[in-house]
């Protein structure tokens, strides 16, 4: 069904587009001209982003000035402390310590909780919207979750920081208020949302064909869901994980407010996290334009780019695989 | 007729883009100039920087309005760190510290700006120790303060408190605060990795108001709901509340001044603005939000 439907577009938008060429006036060309424009300035956009993020990190490697305090190398080693060998983030000292795992470290848990939450829910919510519910049912369902990519971070930050952190600290009974769970269960809302569309489209993608084929050979409605339409789905579903990492990973408001910011080296959740994008963002108002510190940010910005960039396109590919691969190519 | 309709849609759209561009572009001073009667003196003045003074400054930008209208004062918080690299790429007019500048600082003003940056102090700040309500600690000597924010006091049992684990609250450090604090506490030191940092003042209050065996610091002004302790500069010193008076004759062991740096010797609605901070009426302000009036003379 869902390929039908797109065919018809298809064929509708070529149809317009033929009949436009057809009547060909010049106000025609200029706004295709103006359109292709602006399309070519949103790339152009995100290429100069890149290049300038570069720019700023160059001097991390370049830079025999930055070498004194800091070098790529230097930002995964451990550092010499007080009292003993120890990975610190502690960019403002008098000895300035750059290493950046504890970031790392912070940035995957939180996300990874988030995911722990999230994908459950909205692969979950994906099969009901999909495989059960009426028509009803999911005109009202699928808007209220799509919504949700709707609320502002910082709303999200303040909800996680004000009602959940007390109500995990309730029930936990956790040391710190501000924790990773905090933050990782703010966080799966804002990516509740991706995964449950990137989801809920894959599960549609399948033919209907193949639910048709199940139900024939005597499966049950649920034998049919878990043994065909999810493995048709599975790559789909793949992507919508991989999707809401990227978009977990870059996040930025709401694990500012919930997470409580202390750079650990500590995989426990209920310890505080410091996050790589949490980190840019409370430190970039107040470096020294060209200082270390400022290259130091940068390279941790580039990392970010490429991790959800490399993350994206390959969620992006195995969309377009699996489309493909049931015929129904977009 | 048809293929005309589009266009000028367009062309409508981009025209409304160019104007919302350049309306929405922050330029007070040109802004302000468009309404008000033309004067040959600039009558806006941006403020910026510590986030300790940020309502100190908008009280007094409100007060100074009220008595001279036409005059525009704008004032943003960010940390004393955010201001003062303001000050130094030009985007500001005044900066607001709760720390002096240090000498790079003042470095690269003079560089940047080719003039010197001017100190002025406006007023004085007691650093104060937030505890919760709950804890039963009265007092904290400067010692013990160091080792609980370097971690190496764990429990709060080590400072004759209860059998409880110290949860460390702090500011992130582009704050004044952060830095006041490293310098005179910790002895510049690093801060222990586990400190949670927050932004503002205010999320330290409440953070420290909603966690029996938390610990903050911040300015005395933001006292709603928790505790301040009484400091004692040494263990066998006498414990000090933060009070004006201590403040002032500098027994409070962590007071602090509050300062205003401007590019060279302040001038036009910067000089006004500035002398006014300073007149008694200026000073009022200050004792309503929560800080203390620099000692006379």
């Amino acid at each position: 069904m869902a390929s039908q439907t797109t065919t018809r577009i298809r064929i509708t938008r070529e149809r317009s587009s033929r009949s436009l060429r057809r009547q060909g006036g010049l106000g025609e060309r200029f706004i295709e001209l103006a359109i292709r424009a602006v399309a070519l300035v949103s790339i152009a956009s995100i290429l100069l982003i890149l290049l300038f993020v570069g720019k700023e990190a160059l001097p991390l490697i370049t830079s025999g000035e930055v070498h004194r305090e800091v070098t790529l190398g230097s930002m995964f080693a451990p550092i010499q402390t007080a009292n003993d060998m120890a990975y610190v983030w502690q960019p403002v000292s008098e000895t300035p310590k750059y290493n950046v795992l504890p970031l790392i470290v912070g940035s995957l848990k939180v996300t990874l909780v988030a995911l722990v939450f999230a994908v459950p829910l909205s692969v979950g919510a994906a099969v009901y919207v999909s495989e059960y519910a009426g028509p009803r049912a999911r005109e009202i369902v699928k808007p209220a979750i799509e919504l949700l990519a709707g609320i502002p971070s910082v709303v999200v930050g303040f909800f996680a920081l004000i009602v959940l952190a007390s109500w995990v600290q309730k029930v936990f009974t956790t040391e710190h208020r501000l924790n990773s769970l905090v933050a990782g269960l703010g966080l799966s809302f804002a990516i509740c949302p991706i995964v449950f569309s990137v989801s809920e489209d894959a599960l549609r993608a399948v033919p209907r064909s193949y639910r048709e084929a199940a139900l024939a050979m005597g499966s049950t409605r649920a034998q049919t869901v878990l043994k065909v339409v999810l493995p048709a789905a599975a790559p789909g579903i793949a992507a919508a994980i991989v999707l809401g990492f990227g978009r977990a990973i870059g996040e930025t408001m709401i694990v500012v407010i919930a997470s409580g910011n202390a750079a650990l080296l500590d995989f426990s959740l209920d310890r505080s996290a410091r996050t790589i994008t949490a980190t840019i963002a409370q430190e970039l108002g107040e470096v020294v334009v060209g200082s270390p510190h400022y290259s130091v940010l940068f390279a941790l910005g580039a990392m970010l780019f490429l991790a959800t960039f490399v993350v994206n396109f390959f969620g992006e590919r195995i969309v377009h695989g699996m489309r493909r691969r049931l015929g129904t190519v977009s | 007729m048809r293929s005309v309709l589009p266009l000028v849609l367009a062309a409508l759209t981009l025209f409304a883009c160019t104007r919302t561009d350049s309306s929405s572009s922050p330029a007070p001073a040109s802004s302000g100039s468009a309404s008000a009667p033309p004067t040959p003196e600039k009558t806006t003045l941006t403020v910026k920087g510590s986030d300790t003074m940020v309502i100190l400054g908008q009280r007094w930008a409100e007060a100074y309005m009220n008595g001279n209208p036409g005059a525009q004062i704008q004032v943003t918080g960010g940390g004393s760190g955010t201001g003062i690299a303001a000050l130094i790429n030009g985007t500001t007019d005044i900066c607001e510290a709760s720390r002096p500048m240090s000498d790079k600082e003042k470095a690269d003003a003079q560089e940047k700006r080719g003039a010197p940056a001017i100190e002025t102090k406006v007023a004085l700040d007691a650093l104060a120790v937030y505890v919760n309500q709950k804890n039963p600690i009265q007092e904290i000597s400067i010692p013990a303060l160091r080792k609980i924010y370097l971690g190496e006091t764990k429990g709060w049992k080590e400072v004759g408190g209860p059998d409880h684990a110290v949860v460390l609250y702090g500011r992130e450090n582009n704050s004044g605060t952060y830095g006041y604090f490293k310098e005179h506490v910790l002895e510049k030191k690093d801060f222990a990795t586990s400190v949670q940092t927050l932004a503002g003042t205010s999320a330290v209050v409440s953070a420290v108001k909603g966690d029996p065996n938390g610990i903050g610091y911040g300015g005395i002004a933001y006292l709603e709901g928790i505790r301040a302790l009484k400091v004692k500069k040494d263990d066998s010193s006498p414990a000090i509340a933060a009070t004006m008076q201590t403040a002032q004759d500098g027994t409070y062991p962590i007071a602090r001044f509050l300062y205003f740096y401007t590019a060279g010797e302040p001038t036009g609605i910067a000089r006004r603005f500035i002398d006014w901070v300073k007149s008694p009426e200026g000073q009022k302000v200050i004792e309503q939000v929560g800080y203390y009036p620099l000692p006379k003379g």
